[in-house]
């Protein structure tokens, strides 16, 4: 598996080495193939390379250091968190650095008055809810890896979940950031006032994939924890009924929690698997949470039961209990792992389109079943349109491969036409850095360019991710789980 | 619409070939704010209209130049709206320069500001090239959010010609009490409940060291305003405000018609600071939204002092109407603090990416 390092390649290595060895020591810095392997991909597992070396610092000025040394020398950076990202993100380059802020995970402050934390990039995501959970507070953006995944991973992604509809995503939720830039120089982004002076440097810096400077240290903003939540289990006979529910829900004024579809192959996968419950003779269902004072849920939940009935819902199942709620969505959650257990092979895509083209995209994507003769399960972030087609296919068989990509391909072209994007929540990374060629102009790509060179002239931090140049736009690509194991099978895909 | 790009376009060719500033003008209604600029007017009200509003879709995509209540009454319609309560500030008021002002009102504080609600735009770059980034869908991670980038730039990157922003249901119910405490009480009583789940939609206070009222605006379900008003009650004694003049209130707040913006030509100094500061300036009549994050103060400070009381608050001080016209920039400059003094050259590298020749360089931000 290790391949040999080019002398040229060994000599860079040993001059990285000498150089960062002063200021980390022996333990914090990995160089042998065998403890670089781990870091050789992220969660997007098909797309692998050893880097130089893994730096792992405990302090900001051991970051500064580093940054500074990497500067001097045109070293490239690769910036990682736990490593859980679905896109590449953190996959290593040859001649590069991987800098790992996993072990900046203290927690600095709680403030329950002002419902803030600040923490460092390396606390995960769930650690800030468990920490906070006495003040009756959490952190609302939930990530289906947030057991594992780090806040400046999140940061760098603009992370979402389940409850981004009601909740909002990463830059919603998130105040300041403290952050390092290529020079070593440390800077602020956003703060505890409401606004700065200046361009809004924040909001680019959110979901920049680790291309314009390291994190250190993230204020983030926590909501209280709601008192109750009660999930609807709405059954349809037909696709484009459940489609058009979630446009009518939203049209009768209601934002649910959390509005997720799964169309019948999904919770059929998915009951022999966890036995959730779920009404499998229905063509569609969905799973419409509601959560707030006693009071509101009871209004809320006979409102949505409503607008599901008059959009043509055949059956309605409303959660009695929290076990019976969790359950619902165990379903749901569980869907990439059922997805493995039928196929040998799955391709998650992860676009985003308008929710009134909900029922038109699962229209064409059964066409597209057809035409590449192959199956497809549909579960999704209904609420906000993103969808997460997963194409069922057997990778030892090289054409049904060849037409799994081709049918991603058609999706994602399709998710554009109907006014969507490529990625709602995972990421371009390395793995849709082509589709980016579809969606932006060759101008657009160029501000791209000119933005990322205003933060990191030598375009040393995560060089070769996000943006594609002029001659990489070629094809798309997208996630390969191979056997249906994905990196991280513990954590819960949704 | 094409012709009128082209005339956009035309603009700004001659103004690159005559070494000329373009200022960027909507309804002109916030054309006080920052600093003053120069530069040969291009107007947007012709490039107007609403493109696309599909309530479902709880976003809507309007031309530039639409006039923001046409936007606001098509939402209301449909019992939407603008959570962040942007401010007109006048009849004319568009859409184009919401956006490029990038203010908000009283939702601010639980809802987010405009830049949160920012989907996607369209806009023409300083050599009079078309952009489109972000769209019409909530979730969007495809390249870097430079949509989310337009809230505040004051023309300088670039003009903007459409945008999508999202909307939220109107609440089914509002209520708003007033309260009687002094200020360091306000900050603490409101930060307080904002960390209970209860639905609060604003808050107000007003007065000085002698004391003063606070106003607390709930927005929600029915049955959650009315259990939020009873338990508020039993900690403290409230004034429950009736629908006309409590609309009256926040709409005075918001459009600072308030007699407390009107009374006296003084300064208007806008304090943005962590929202849990003691208060300051205690000597002059002070009103605080947003949780305490934001403060107005009407007095004519000294530049270097507001800046550094607002700098120990962690935030900024900014000469918000400048009615006496001192000289100097309003803004805080990102080089007073340590911190943000990295990026000045940043936002400067950023500012040239968008317009290579500077014809948006009006003066209006400093850069």
């Amino acid at each position: 598996m290790n391949a040999i390092i080019p002398p040229l390649l060994k000599s860079r290595q040993d001059f990285v080495v000498d150089l960062l060895r002063p200021i980390l020591g022996e333990d914090s810095l990995l160089w042998e193939p065998e403890d670089t392997i781990p870091y050789e991909c992220d969660g997007l597992a098909a797309y692998r390379q050893m880097p130089l070396a893994v730096a792992l610092p405990h302090t900001e000025s051991q970051v500064i250091e580093i940054l500074k040394i990497c500067h001097i020398n045109q070293i490239p950076v690769v910036p990682r968190g736990a490593g859980t990202g679905l896109s590449g993100g953190a996959m290593p380059i040859a001649d590069g650095l991987v800098l790992s802020l996993a072990k900046l995970k203290k927690i600095i402050d709680i403030n329950p008055l002002a419902r803030t934390a600040t923490v460092q990039p390396g606390v995960r995501n769930l650690a800030i809810s468990e920490a906070v959970a006495k003040h009756q507070l959490y952190y609302a953006p939930d990530p289906s890896s947030q057991i594992a995944c780090t806040i400046g991973g999140n940061v760098s992604e603009n992370s979402g979940g389940v409850h981004c509809l009601k909740y909002g995503l990463t830059i919603h939720n998130v105040l300041r950031i403290r952050a390092v830039l290529i020079t070593g120089e440390v800077v602020e982004f956003g703060g505890l006032a409401p606004d700065s002076p200046g361009l809004d440097l924040f909001s680019i810096f959110i979901g920049s994939e680790g291309m314009l400077a390291l994190v250190t240290e993230v204020t983030v903003k926590l909501v209280p924890k709601p008192q109750l939540a009660k999930v609807i289990m709405a059954s349809f006979d037909d696709i484009e009924k459940g489609g058009n529910a979630v446009a009518a829900v939203i049209g009768a004024g209601i934002i649910p929690a959390g509005l997720e579809m799964m169309d019948q192959p999904a919770t059929k996968a998915v009951e022999e698997f966890v036995h959730a419950g779920y009404d499998v003779d229905a063509k569609t269902i969905l799973l419409c949470e509601s959560d707030g004072t006693p009071e509101e849920v009871a209004e809320e939940i006979e409102k949505m039961s409503l607008v599901l009935k008059a959009s043509g819902a055949s059956r309605l199942q409303i959660s009695e209990t929290e076990a019976e709620r969790l359950r619902f969505w165990s379903g749901r959650k569980n869907a990439f792992p059922a997805a493995g257990r039928v196929s040998p092979d799955y391709y998650c895509m992860d676009g985003t389109i308008p929710r009134r083209q909900i029922a038109e995209l699962l229209k064409r994507i059964k066409d597209m079943e057809s035409k590449y003769q192959l199956r497809c399960m549909n579960v999704f972030h209904a609420g906000d349109g993103n969808m997460h087609p997963l194409i069922l296919f057997n990778g030892a068989d090289h054409s049904e491969w060849r037409r799994a990509e081709d049918f991603g391909s058609e999706i994602l072209e399709t998710c554009v036409e109907l006014g969507g994007t490529i990625t709602g929540e995972h990421g371009v990374g390395i793995e849709k850095i082509n589709s980016m060629c579809v969606q932006f102009s060759e101008l657009e790509r160029n501000l791209f360019w000119s933005i990322k060179e205003s933060f990191d002239p030598l375009k040393l931090l995560n060089p070769d991710k996000a943006i594609p140049t002029l001659n990489r736009c070629a094809e798309y690509g997208r996630v390969r789980i191979s056997n249906g194991v994905m990196p991280h099978p513990e954590l819960e895909r949704f | 619409m094409q012709v009128v790009l082209n005339q956009f376009k035309e603009q700004i060719q001659s103004a690159i070939s005559e070494q000329k500033i373009i200022n960027i003008c909507g309804g002109n209604t916030k054309n006080w704010y920052g600093d003053s600029p120069s530069g040969e007017v291009l107007n947007t009200h012709q490039y107007a209209g609403i493109l696309d509003y599909q309530p479902e879709e709880l976003v809507i995509t309007a031309c530039a130049g639409t006039p923001l209540k046409e936007v606001e009454s098509a939402l209301n319609s449909k019992n939407q709206c603008f959570p962040f309560e942007p401010p007109h500030y006048g009849e004319n008021a568009t859409i184009g320069g919401m956006v490029a002002a990038g203010l908000a009102g009283p939702g601010r504080g639980q809802f987010g500001g405009l830049r949160d609600y920012v989907l996607g735009i369209k806009m023409m770059d300083g050599n009079g090239q078309i952009l489109s980034f972000g769209g019409k869908v909530m979730k969007n991670v495809a390249g870097y959010d430079i949509s989310r980038l337009m809230p505040g730039s004051l023309g300088t990157l670039g003009l903007i010609l459409e945008v999508s922003i999202k909307v939220l249901p109107l609440p089914a119910r509002t209520e708003t009490l007033k309260f009687q405490i002094p200020a360091s009480q306000a900050i603490h009583q409101i930060n307080s409940w904002a960390s209970q789940p209860l639905p609060l939609s604003a808050s107000t206070w007003i007065g000085n060291e002698q004391g003063g009222e606070l106003w607390i605006r709930l927005a929600g379900a029915h049955a959650a305003v009315v259990a939020a008003i009873q338990k508020m009650q039993q900690l403290l004694p409230a004034e429950i405000i009736e629908e006309s003049p409590a609309n009256i209130f926040w709409a005075s707040i918001r459009e600072q018609t308030h007699p407390f913006f009107t009374h006296s030509n003084e300064n208007l100094w806008r304090f943005a600071v962590n929202p849990l500061s003691n208060p300051f300036l205690t000597e002059h009549t002070t009103m605080m939204e947003w949780f305490g994050g934001q403060r107005w103060i009407k007095a004519n400070l000294n530049r270097e002092e507001a800046q550094s009381l607002a700098s120990q608050n962690q935030g900024y001080a900014t000469l918000y109407r400048n009615n006496r016209n001192d000289s100097g920039s309003v803004f805080t400059p990102l080089t007073a603090n340590p911190l943000t003094a990295p990026l000045a050259i940043v936002q400067k590298r950023v500012q040239k990416a968008f317009d290579p020749h500077g014809i948006f360089q009006t003066g209006r931000m400093p850069y």
